[in-house]
């Protein structure tokens, strides 16, 4: 097995969040595109989960559902293993990224084929497959609209449900006009950028690729351990023409995609759409059982894949991360998501859920300071379809953040060192009092308007993006000493 | 090692919490949720015209007697003549017009040369405006419904499940399924919903009831 590292996930030579943050707030445009994109779908998701009564009784069976696949993931996954099979699919396991790829691409070959049309997939975006088909020499058309953006644009994805989130209208009509004609059927003269007429561009510069395609690529929302049915959730019918039109289908899922059993599905198919894009149901769902005859792709693949998941699974606090349905709603309501964007995380799970899924899939010493890219304010915990405490996971990876760095280090660190002071001073009334006094003294003299501003030497890294509260004059454990005191008799 | 034990594995030694004799039962799973979100009584065709509607598609209501009509009308207001006609499609449903009905065997660019396809569907979910199709009389492969930009379905009263846990009951997960809520859609471009992507551009259901009349 590769090392964490090597998974994909993350971005090599991403900056660090801090760094990539400040970058993309000076980018006005872009605030101005996020706003205005997740505004909107916070408002449709809201409507249409208040309109269920029971929102918390199916959030709480799903949550449910996962814990109990999750405590008996290698029993499901055996029993789809064999339930795919037995409906005429085969089935592979993949270790790492790399094995994947390597399988994908001899499933490719084997076809002869140079072209696969893919239906948009976190899971093959987390292994790099499409540049690992490209260096093989097989070209993979991307045929969800935001997805074709990125392509088009030789972006990175920035939201897992809208990857071209991060693009309005106008830049999307413009990358159209510039790049469509080099990868297909070019965009038509005049095109404007009201999206019904960049939806037809995208009609039109896929309708050939789809037609002619022999094997396709896919991803799965979920597959069924007691059927073997595997089910994809979209909106555009690019994933149905995926999964129907070419002779061979390969899908690549993670391992913790796996459910119970069908009637399981009554529960997810409730939330997703809702929790997503805001729909009742989204526009189509395709569930297929391995190969039917007459009707689809003779041939059928489903790759299990690793890739990291083992090792989050092994972590009590953090496995609830393998609950992610990927229907993105803690990205849409996050505050710091909405100002800096996805490409900030460095990582092809961008968010609240990719700060705790990050750094569990590839180590957290190789994406230290996602955990730290919240304000830990909950939102995203509250909008979760299957109640995953992103705040509980977030705390717990920090902590292992601050446990690594100090295992690291001979010498401790400044938050070290403060948190050792803070631990003896708060042990002591007496040290506790004296700090008081002296805080509300120095306090004063130092304050401006009462706030006080930038802080003297090592402090100046808090105090460089935010001011402090003077401290009261008389600290609560002094008014308190003289208040008891006085109202005692009166008892 | 194979990569399949190495994986069952891992995911073993990572499950070292969990109790030997822990069986997936043992681990309870509520379900305190609702079977349906309709209210007593309510009118399942009703509210799954009002569903389907509101997802940019356009419902007809007729009984049995009209259906022939409604099928004639829905076609002359689109425009369509060379149409799909899936095996199975009951023929005496067919209305006598300038229509030319195209059977299998058909390949992909004959589907694609179509107007539409006039199908059957395997279910109805009142709540979020869905049709379901499973390849079954009548409804033809997935293509057909697929690749013709235009999508004519006619669904029965009794076939309307009021919500997404009973339609799953009704439905066989080992057919291909293709559940279908308004035309083709994209919300990629600022998360703003846009019909008509790559699928059928316009989609009508007839809703076939037999306790609501024929229109005049």
């Amino acid at each position: 097995m590769s090392t964490p590292g090597d998974r994909g996930v993350v971005w090599l030579g991403s900056p660090s969040f801090p760094d990539a943050a400040r970058e993309a707030l000076k980018d006005t445009q872009l605030r101005a595109n996020l706003a205005r994109a997740t505004s909107t779908i916070r408002d449709k998701r809201l409507a249409v989960a208040s309109e269920l009564d029971d929102w918390e009784e199916l959030r709480t069976s799903a949550a449910a559902i996962k814990r109990r696949t999750a405590r008996h993931l290698d029993h499901y996954l055996v029993q789809l293993e064999e339930s795919v099979t037995a409906a005429g699919g085969t089935v592979h396991w993949a270790s790492d990224a790399a094995e994947a790829n390597r399988i994908v691409t001899d499933l490719v070959r084997a076809t002869g084929e140079r072209e696969v049309v893919k239906i948009k997939s976190m899971a093959t975006q987390e292994i790099g497959l499409n540049e690992h088909l490209a260096d093989a020499g097989i070209t993979a058309y991307e045929t969800d609209l935001a997805e074709l953006i990125v392509q088009l644009g030789d972006d990175r994805p920035s939201h897992i449900l809208v990857p071209a989130i991060h693009k309005n209208r106008t830049e999307i009509r413009d990358l159209f006009a510039a790049e469509m004609g080099h990868w297909g059927e070019p965009a038509p003269d005049g095109l404007g950028d009201e999206p019904a007429e960049l939806a037809e561009a995208a009609r039109r510069h896929l309708r050939q690729k789809f037609l002619t395609a022999k094997v396709a690529v896919s991803g799965a929302n979920f597959a069924v351990a007691d059927s073997g049915t595997v089910v994809v959730v979209e909106s555009e019918g690019n994933g149905r023409m995926c999964l129907t039109l070419p002779q061979t289908l390969i899908t690549v899922m993670g391992i913790e995609k796996v459910v119970p059993t069908w009637s399981d599905l009554e529960v997810f198919l409730q939330l997703l759409p809702r929790s997503s894009t805001g729909e009742r149901m989204n526009p189509y769902t395709s569930t297929w059982t391995g190969t039917t005859d007459g009707d689809g792709p003779s041939a059928f693949h489903l790759v299990l894949l690793d890739n990291g998941r083992t090792d989050t699974l092994a972590d009590t606090v953090g496995r609830q991360a393998l609950a992610c349905i990927r229907c993105s709603a803690c990205l849409n309501v996050c505050p710091v998501f909405e100002r800096t964007g996805g490409h900030a995380y460095g990582s092809v799970y961008p968010g609240p859920i990719g700060a705790v899924l990050t750094p569990q899939l590839v180590g957290v010493e190789n994406a230290a300071s996602l955990p730290f890219a919240s304000t830990l304010c909950g939102a995203c915990y509250d909008a979760c379809p299957v109640k995953i405490d992103i705040p509980e996971v977030l705390a717990h990876l920090r902590a292992e953040v601050v446990e690594a760095e100090r295992a690291d280090r001979r010498a401790p660190t400044p938050e070290a060192l403060a948190m050792k002071a803070a631990a003896t001073v708060l042990d002591s009334p007496a040290l506790l009092g004296a700090a008081q006094k002296a805080a509300s003294l120095g306090g004063r003299a130092l304050a401006r308007r009462g706030r006080i501003g930038r802080l003297p030497g090592p402090l100046r890294g808090w105090s460089d993006t935010r001011d402090t509260p003077v401290p009261p004059a008389e600290s609560f454990r002094t008014w308190w000493r003289k208040n008891r005191s006085q109202n005692e008799g009166e008892r | 090692m194979s990569s399949r034990d190495a994986v069952l594995g891992r995911i073993r030694a990572a499950l070292a919490d969990v109790p030997p004799d822990e069986t997936p039962d043992d681990v309870p799973v509520p379900r305190a949720y609702l079977r349906s979100h309709t209210a007593p009584g309510e009118d399942l065709v009703t509210l799954f015209v009002e569903r389907v509607t509101d997802y940019r598609a356009t419902v007809h209501r007729t009984d049995k007697a009209g259906l022939t009509g409604a099928i004639a009308a829905a076609l002359a207001s689109r425009g369509v003549d060379h149409l799909a006609l899936p095996s199975g499609f009951p023929v005496e449903l067919l209305p006598p017009g300038p229509w030319t009905w195209h059977r299998e065997p058909l390949d992909v660019s004959d589907v694609d040369a179509l107007h539409g396809t006039l199908t059957l569907a395997a279910a109805g979910i009142a709540v979020t405006g869905t049709v379901v199709l499973d390849t079954g009389p009548g409804q033809g492969r997935r293509s057909l419904t697929l690749i013709p930009d235009y999508h004519l379905c006619v669904v029965y009263a009794e076939q309307i499940a009021a919500d997404v846990p009973d339609a799953l009951a009704r439905l066989d997960p080992t057919r291909p399924l293709t559940f279908v809520s308004g035309p083709s859609a994209t919300s990629d471009i600022e998360l703003n919903r846009v019909e008509g992507v790559h699928g059928p551009r316009t989609l009508d259901v007839i809703v076939v009831d037999p306790t609501h009349p024929e229109k005049p």
